[in-house]
């Protein structure tokens, strides 16, 4: 979709928190992605523009920044689909320290991940044999559901609960507890739970839905955000959180 | 004691579950006196010693002054950027002013 021809009209944020945005005239063309014209910006235009991308094919969650007022991933977000009269404006993520243009500090976000305990933490040594997980078991469904996060942020940049409480550990960390708190061979469950049980944990969501609403992956944070509710209800009940 | 979030969290959720039936009830109350015309009078003869309706009345103070201050407690922290004592002193202030403001109008009606 989209011929080439005809030029776009793009904003592009420029600077640090006090920066504004600048214009520039690119050419459209066919297939183009909002990543695309980034890139033509610094190349022709602006060699100085600051902005983050690696894989360009939506696997590795490095380019996504604020298109025309919403989040989404760059590197497979069409021109055609988002441009409105052939304008793009092209901001940083939300939420995020922005360190320089479209580049954000994505310190926070994975701070929070940490806090949260969003790693796997094994019982079993070398020594011991692989352990069947059959795939139709309700717990591996669960995990099968919110474990293609690929860490952009675009869940953490959409949700007004991290806008209004910044320490609020946002939908990503959460969408990952959920995963390991339905893996079979996690050790560090009751531990994990603890950590999302606090001041800043996940019964601060509250359900809006941004974070699945733009998902790039088509994730639901929002429903494994509803999970940890639960075990955090239950456990409170039992006097553990 | 501070409660801590979770149980703050759990104390919400089961407050409004108690709340849900008891506000139905109340709105239809409120249809009825006023469709009857019932008087102010009318009103007292029915509630003064009943010990249905100070339980049902009771009931719905504790769960309304319990789920009001926890969501007063999240608006001051996201709106505000209150934590810490100043939360929890809004959250206890607040059941309590509720508590004791509900209390007097059951006194009110039952007494």
């Amino acid at each position: 979709m989209g011929a080439d021809g005809g030029n776009l009209s793009v904003r592009i944020w420029k600077g640090g928190a006090g920066g504004r945005l600048i214009e520039f005239e690119a050419p459209q063309r066919a297939n183009q992605t909002v990543l695309d014209v980034v890139t033509w910006v610094q190349r022709h235009r602006d060699p100085g523009l600051a902005y983050r991308f690696a894989c360009r094919v939506g696997m590795c969650g490095s380019c996504a920044m604020t298109v025309n007022g919403k989040p989404r991933w760059t590197c497979r977000t069409h021109v055609a689909k988002v441009a409105q009269d052939s304008r793009l404006t092209i901001e940083p993520l939300r939420n995020l320290p922005i360190v320089k243009d479209l580049a954000c500090d994505m310190t926070v976000f994975f701070e929070k991940w940490r806090d949260a305990r969003g790693r796997f933490e094994g019982r079993a040594t070398r020594y011991d044999d692989i352990e069947c997980i059959a795939p139709e078991t309700p717990a591996r469904q669960a995990v099968d559901a919110g474990i293609e996060c690929i860490n952009c942020a675009v869940c953490y940049a959409a949700c007004d609960v991290v806008a209004w409480k910044p320490d609020y550990l946002g939908p990503a960390a959460l969408n990952r507890v959920w995963t390991l708190q339905n893996d079979t061979r996690d050790a560090a469950q009751a531990e994990r739970l603890a950590a999302v049980a606090g001041e800043a944990g996940c019964h601060n969501c509250h359900s809006q839905q941004g974070c699945t609403t733009h998902c790039p992956m088509s994730l639901n944070p929002t429903a494994s955000i509803a999970g940890l509710k639960r075990a955090v209800f239950m456990a409170a009940l039992r006097g553990e959180v | 004691m501070n409660l801590t979030s979770a149980q703050l969290y759990v104390l919400q959720r089961l407050s409004a579950a108690v709340l849900a039936p008891l506000v139905l009830v109340h709105l239809g109350l409120i249809v009825y006196a006023i469709q009857d015309g019932l008087s102010a009078a009318e009103i007292l003869s029915r509630t003064r010693g009943s010990f249905v309706w100070a339980g049902f009345y009771s009931a719905f103070v504790i769960a309304a002054a319990i789920h009001a201050a926890i969501g007063l407690r999240s608006i001051a922290a996201e709106n505000l950027a209150w934590r810490g004592a100043r939360l929890d002193a809004l959250t206890y202030g607040a059941a309590l002013l509720l508590m004791t403001l509900g209390a007097r109008a059951v006194a009110a009606v039952v007494l």
